[in-house]
């Protein structure tokens, strides 16, 4: 796993080309690579944007109003979750639990905790980001 | 000052004559630095236990100060470092659990960040009591800024040579790893976690046997959440008796409360065990929020089931929780006002486990899914008749029948929704039900 983070951070994605050389690299089966891949919803086997916002939708955030957020940025970017905006700037996803529940509603924006998120403060990442 | 030190300065006013142990570097300037730690006796409960103590007097000493595992289950932690054979020719491994997944847990990230010597000197402790030489710190792949802040911390304590070979001048080695997850809440089980550090998928393994006989890598295991290791220190350095006297009977010391939802204020309380729920909710965490009434509060993480109101007179231990039909899980606490939709609420917990079943057993890949689709059903108004009635059946034939407890805290959690909510189910039912 150290080195699919490794990957990533350089590539953006686990793509099925590089899972063949990860595999060939440790000399394990190519299933084992992309198994492991496929189940963590930290790996991506798409390209995102280069702005990542992860909105979390779990109870603590869900009840300080995680739905208006996630509306607001679909609205804004018009992209649904699990999508990119077409000029590769944005993407948006929706997620569970970043265990930050005393910043909701939050989200995770690339490396950063965002907290107690409204229309405001979203407007104003997009446009740092445009 | 950032969000997090705000909550943190809330307690320092509430309870100034509380004993914080856990918590006491919190919200200081530079506090995750080891010239920080070195400034409060750090390091010297380390020292003391390499110096003038044997592996199994560290064992008997929090053995005797009730220090229980405080990522969920509760389990004595001295006797759980006592299953480890000694005799086993193999090499032991110690394992931090940082995978902090379970919802409305948030205490760990403070510790990691904060005060990472604390831990660090935790595990040195641990290691040398059950006679291992290298220990695992698995975080979660988004805590990066944790991620840094430990690495960061283990990179200046081998500088100083309180790790690596011959540490404080003793004979003893011991190397610590840091390792980031990737985002699966299954992870924090602990067998799952042990198959993540492989590097497989993480799938629970069946116990038994058990990782204190067979853990990572098929070699004798402890695996401790961070906030239990992060008290040991403090136990060996004032003892025992002063640890257990702290909380209540059998839960020995404080424990790290995250309160969040619909309070004033959100964040980590460090309290005793005995602590009430409705002191935590109201005497600490400010109340609810803009004044409105208590209809719901998750007491430990939403696997636990759900109490009404009459019910926060509880004491926030293991077994005072236990005794009402909940429990004190990771310690997450979720407080929910009187505009909750409940049904909406159990579809959001639904919803959640739906999402995060890793799929090894079918009674929880397939049930979880179908709770959630029912309960949704129910939400929007498109319930079917019996969708109500199928409802407990469902979840009670997901419960004891999964390898891990994830299949139990679908059982527990969305079916407390059901049966203290009932009448706001059947409402739903009434408004209009799809004849199909």
């Amino acid at each position: 796993m150290p080195l699919l983070h490794c990957v990533q951070e350089k590539e953006g994605l686990i793509a099925p080309e590089t899972e063949k050389n990860i595999a060939e690299y440790l000399e394990i089966p190519v299933v084992h690579v992309h198994e492991v891949v496929s189940f963590y919803h930290l790996f991506h086997q798409k390209k995102i944007g280069k702005c990542h916002f992860s909105v979390c939708q779990t109870t603590a955030c869900a009840l300080r109003g995680a739905e208006e957020v996630i509306d607001h940025i679909e609205q804004r970017l018009n992209i649904k979750p699990g999508e990119t905006t077409p000029d590769g700037k944005f993407s948006l996803s929706v997620v569970e639990c970043l265990g930050a529940c005393e910043l909701a509603p939050m989200m995770q924006c690339n490396k950063e905790y965002k907290g107690f998120l409204d229309k405001k403060k979203i407007d104003e990442l997009i446009e740092k980001n445009s | 000052m950032s969000p997090q030190n705000k909550a943190i300065g809330n307690i320092d006013q509430k309870i100034i004559n509380m004993e914080k142990i856990v918590s006491r570097h919190f919200g200081q300037e530079n506090s995750h630095r080891l010239t920080h730690y070195l400034k409060d006796k750090g390091y010297e409960a380390a020292r003391k236990a390499l110096t003038q103590m044997t592996g199994p007097q560290v064992i008997d000493e929090v053995k005797r100060s009730n220090l229980r595992g405080l990522g969920g289950a509760g389990f004595p932690t001295g006797t759980k470092w006592s299953f480890i054979p000694q005799a086993n020719p193999k090499p032991k491994y110690l394992v931090i659990n940082g995978d902090e997944g379970e919802p409305g847990t948030f205490k760990d990230k403070y510790i990691l960040e904060q005060d990472p010597h604390a831990l660090l000197e935790g595990i040195i402790i641990t290691c040398y009591a059950i006679g291992s030489h290298k220990a695992y710190i698995y975080i979660r792949g988004e805590y990066i800024k944790s991620l840094e802040i430990v690495q960061g911390a283990v990179d200046e304590a081998y500088k100083g040579k309180y790790l690596g070979k011959g540490i404080m001048g003793t004979g003893f080695d011991i190397d610590v790893v840091v390792h980031p997850g990737a985002g699966a809440y299954i992870c924090g089980e602990e067998t799952a976690l042990l198959e993540s550090l492989e590097g497989k998928k993480g799938f629970p393994r069946l116990k038994p046997p058990f990782p204190a006989v067979v853990g990572l890598f098929g070699c004798p295991t402890v695996i401790n959440n961070v906030e239990t290791i992060a008290c040991v220190p403090p136990i060996i350095n004032k003892g025992a008796e002063w640890f257990a006297k702290l909380g209540s009977e059998k839960n020995g010391g404080n424990r790290l409360f995250c309160v969040s939802g619909h309070v004033a204020k959100p964040g980590v309380y460090e309290l005793p065990h005995g602590t009430t729920l409705r002191e935590i909710i109201y005497d600490h965490a400010g109340g609810i929020l803009n004044g409105r009434k208590l209809k719901a509060v998750i007491p430990g993480g939403i696997s636990a089931p759900v109490l009404t109101p009459d019910q926060i007179d509880v004491k926030m231990d293991f077994d005072s929780l236990k005794s009402i039909g909940s429990m004190a899980g990771s310690g997450g606490i979720i407080v929910m006002d009187d505009t909750t939709d409940m049904v909406w609420a159990a579809m959001i917990t639904a919803r959640f486990f739906a999402d995060e079943s890793c799929g090894q057993c079918s009674p929880c890949r397939e049930g979880s899914g179908w709770v959630y689709r029912n309960v949704k059903r129910l939400y929007h108004g498109h319930a079917r008749p019996h969708d109500l009635n199928n409802l407990p059946g469902i979840v009670n034939n997901i419960g004891g029948n999964t390898i891990c407890a994830f299949g139990d805290a679908v059982s527990m959690s969305v079916g407390s929704y059901v049966s203290k909510f009932r009448s706001e189910f059947e409402a739903k039912i009434k408004e209009r039900v799809c004849q199909i």
